[in-house]
């Protein structure tokens, strides 16, 4: 029998049919990813299957069979019992996903003894050990700790250590790495593998990122518009996909390996940076978030910053606008220095809902700059406010609308007419498209290159993503912890990188290829123990 | 443990800026309202001679920097009062003499303070207990019959004036059904019993109202939390329904809780004057009130500073327990 057998799913939210007749089965212990963008629906199956619609006003039809529980005609007490114990679920964001108020082993122990009978203690003592299964490092003492207290990536390893805690059958993980850098996204992913391999769980994988699921999944399933659009195991499918739809998706997937193609670069240097430094708090506290920063970027060229979280590319881009200033060295602006912020050189930011006033028309937003700069004639404001929407793909009767009524791809583009507006010299884009789909981030990409050589722009696209800052870059600056760790043309930094973070990180990068993630899992394995986190991970080396 | 001793010292300093500044507007406050202070002290039927020498008296000629220096000398070093007699000596911290009937405001305060702390300690008991189930109740049958009705209680309740709250329990318990006898406050000290006996009415009008803004606001703070992802992760592990709303969601309303006594306490030491009127309750408000009406100055500025005191102090004690409820305030 298999451990879960969905057929006929229908799942109904109002008017909205976010599932639509799915059917799929996964046997005892394999391990299926669901793909899709987002709103296909994928999120919406893995509730189902533990019955999380329930009492929410969702319609859900068709059945759900998980590890021999009907989940539709389970009673609560029977879905509780299904719940944790039979099949757990890792949520996206593990920060928000845990309570903040209680001690991580105390939340883990409080799970266990829903479903076991064991005294408190025990219960404890159970969550001391899948901790440090996990990999949290000296886990007695670290699990007295809260939420807040734990890195993204333990916080990520705490929550599949509650999954482990009542031994599950199967796994069910939403986006599990989303919210990770890269290379603990590798560790996370391997450490889902060893474990699988260990308790010989199913898995059932939700995520958005192609090379996710090709790193960690025998079978796939590509989701779109709540149907299923292709099936099969995994490497077959990215191999030699069969649907229009799949082969779309994999296109759009931007690769390590793809170069940059044309750029007519000049000699012309618009900004530069050198020896930047910006230190963050005062006295004691004082730590530098960017330190020793020298970079130039010419017109007409692009220069990619990559880095994990925390390495300080926010930070630079900040100073390169004028949004901060340095605490030590200097940027310039054609040569000359650049203090306060110039409408020459202009800002996209990463979320394009937050960065957009809700309660204003987003022609007025797009009007904002044209109107600091001290044009009143509303006539000529409202021409060239159109004349921008229409220049980043958006219909000239768009003035009027407000944010919401957008999706995240246009609300993208009315940032970058935003930034347009003051005829910039230079733009910095804050992680542009890591909050889009992969389709709609191809099109934002070709958009800024259009634009780029259309008006001669210097670019800086900040982006956390390997494979985005390689396919738009011509300079690509690796930063980690303040600091530039390499500094070169794209192609020499990610085709023979000099320096072993580099490398780290490009190794980390799923691969679209089964086989090849296999061996990059290997090696990964050989020289550190694989599920130990790197060294700044941990907050305190014993 | 630093931070925490920094954090109190911050405080302190803070309080004592806050209050020196309270002080100076209260001055300056009386100093501009319009009407003769000599002469209402002195009452209506003095002479023009008469009222001449209670302004000396009571130094209301000197310019207002001097009055308020010698403020301040008595709070920090003493004062001596002529009486016209005698000399009475007022050790420091001084807050003056009430310019109508001569006595000490310390004492003054001192005498009222034990009757509005008895009022409203024993209110915020009932308030909490009341308010926060209330509000536990109705957030768990959310959307049911019973939170509806629940949620038309409590709006009834904040919006039901104090007087009326009060004057209904005296008429029903005390007229018709005769249980208790009408309110007359008795001391702690002097008979516990009598004293718990004669606040309860007191007791329940201030709470109720109180507790239905406290229902209101754990309600909508554990729908809050309740709408959160950790709660959907209890829930996905068969964590039951009160569980979770008992250990999950309600954690998550404590700090707001907190934050919201602690303003209603130290605003209700010295603002609960209609409870206090109603009952006849020798308080602080009331006293308050009195003064003011009269202009005695010194009695007023003293029993603002009071009242400023416990707000400030409620709301300190009210950041500590926040920092102790949520790990992640860092006092500072």
């Amino acid at each position: 029998m298999s451990l879960v057998e969905v057929t006929d799913l229908t799942v109904e939210f109002g008017a909205l049919r976010a599932v639509d007749g799915l059917s799929f089965s996964l046997a005892e212990g394999a391990a299926l990813a669901l793909v899709g963008e987002s709103g296909s629906g994928k999120s919406t199956v893995a509730g189902a299957l533990l019955g999380l619609h329930r009492g929410t006003g969702a319609r859900v039809g068709g059945s759900v069979r998980v590890a021999g529980t009907d989940v539709q005609a389970a009673s609560d007490e029977e879905l509780r019992m299904l719940r944790g114990a039979r099949a757990a679920m890792v949520f996206q964001d593990p920060l928000s996903s845990l309570d903040p108020y209680y001690a991580i082993g105390d939340q883990i122990a409080e799970v266990h003894r829903v479903h076991t009978r064991v005294s408190r203690r025990a219960a404890r003592a159970r969550a001391v050990e899948v901790l440090e299964r996990v990999g949290i490092p000296d886990a007695q003492r670290r699990s007295r700790s809260r939420p807040h207290e734990f890195s993204g990536g333990m916080r990520q390893r705490a929550l599949i250590a509650m999954a482990l805690a009542c031994e599950p059958d199967l796994l069910i993980a939403d986006e599990p790495t989303t919210a990770l850098d890269v290379t603990v996204q590798a560790q996370i992913l391997d450490l889902l593998h060893a474990l699988r391999a260990e308790t010989g769980m199913g898995l059932l994988l939700v995520t958005h990122d192609v090379g996710v699921a090709a790193e960690s999944a025998d079978d796939i399933l590509v989701m779109r518009h709540g149907r299923a659009v292709e099936r099969g195991p995994v490497g077959a499918v990215l191999a030699a996909p069969a649907e229009a739809y799949t082969r779309e998706l994999l296109d759009a997937v931007p690769r390590v390996g793809a170069r940059r193609t044309g750029s007519p670069a000049t000699d012309e240097v618009v900004l530069e940076a050198t020896g930047v430094r910006r230190e963050f708090g005062r006295g004691k506290r004082a730590f530098p978030a960017v330190d020793d920063v020298s970079v130039t970027v010419r017109r007409g060229e692009t220069l990619g910053v990559v880095g994990e979280s925390g390495s300080g590319k926010t930070t630079l881009g900040r100073m390169l606008v004028g949004l901060l200033e340095p605490t030590a060295g200097e940027i310039r602006y054609a040569g000359r220095p650049h203090t306060g912020v110039n409408p020459a050189v202009q800002m996209v930011f990463q979320d394009p809902v937050s960065s957009l006033n809700p309660r204003r028309s987003v022609g007025e937003s797009i009007a904002d700059p044209l109107r600091a700069r001290g044009e009143r004639d509303e006539e000529r404001i409202r021409g060239r406010v159109t004349e921008l929407l229409e220049r980043v793909g958006l219909d000239r009767a768009h003035y009027d609308r407000y944010p919401h009524e957008f999706s995240g791809g246009q609300r993208q583009r009315i940032g970058i007419a935003r930034a347009l507006a003051a005829e910039p010299r230079a733009i910095v884009c804050d992680e542009p498209v890591s909050a889009l789909d992969v389709t709609t981030q191809a099109q934002v990409v070709a958009l800024l290159g259009e634009l780029q050589r259309e008006l001669g722009l210097a670019l800086v696209f900040i982006a956390h993503d390997l494979a985005v800052v390689r396919q738009v870059s011509d300079q690509v600056a690796v930063m980690r912890r303040g600091r530039l760790v390499e500094y070169g043309p794209a192609d020499e930094v990610y085709d023979s990188p000099r320096e072993p973070y580099t490398r780290q990180l490009l190794a980390a990068v799923p691969a679209l290829d089964p086989e090849l993630a296999a061996r990059r899992r290997a090696a990964r394995r050989t020289p550190v123990a694989a599920q130990r986190p790197a060294p700044e991970e941990r907050t305190r080396v014993a | 443990m630093n931070g925490f001793a920094g954090f109190v010292l911050r405080r302190i300093a803070g309080a004592v800026i806050t209050l020196f500044v309270l002080s100076v507007i209260i001055y300056v406050v009386f100093y501009v309202t319009p009407g003769n202070v000599a002469q209402i002290t002195c009452g209506p039927r003095c002479s023009p001679v008469q009222v001449h020498q209670v302004a000396q008296q009571l130094q209301l000629d000197d310019p207002l920097y001097v009055r308020y220096w010698h403020f301040l000398q008595g709070l920090f070093a003493g004062q001596d009062f002529s009486t016209g007699t005698s000399v009475e000596h007022c050790p420091a911290p001084c807050l003056g003499q009430s310019y109508q009937t001569g006595r000490q405001v310390t004492d003054i305060i001192l005498t009222k303070l034990p009757v509005s702390f008895s009022l409203v300690l024993g209110a915020m008991v009932i308030w909490l207990v009341l308010g926060v189930g209330t509000g536990v109740l109705s957030a768990w049958r959310r959307g049911r019959l019973s939170e509806r009705v629940l949620t038309a209680i409590t709006l009834a309740g904040v919006a039901t004036p104090v007087f009326v709250i009060g004057l209904v329990l005296m008429i029903v318990v005390c007229g018709e059904l005769q249980l208790l006898p009408f309110p007359q406050y008795v001391n702690f000290t002097d008979d516990p019993e009598q004293w718990a006996w004669s606040l309860l009415l007191p007791w329940l009008s201030l709470a109720l109202i109180e507790a239905a803004n406290f229902a209101r606001l754990t309600r909508a703070s554990m729908l809050e939390t309740l709408a959160e992802d950790h709660i959907r992760t209890f829930r996905a592990y068969g964590v039951g329904e009160r569980a979770v709303i008992a250990r999950h969601a309600l954690r998550g309303a404590t700090a707001s809780v907190i934050a919201l006594n602690a303003v209603t306490f130290g605003s209700a030491v010295g603002g609960a004057v209609l409870t206090e009127t109603l009952f006849g309750l020798p308080g602080i408000g009331q006293e308050l009130v009195h003064a003011v009406k009269v202009v005695d100055l010194p009695v007023v500025v003293g029993m603002v500073l009071v009242i400023g005191f416990f707000v400030v102090l409620a709301n300190a004690v009210a950041d500590v327990l926040y920092a102790v409820a949520d790990r992640r305030v860092v006092l500072a």
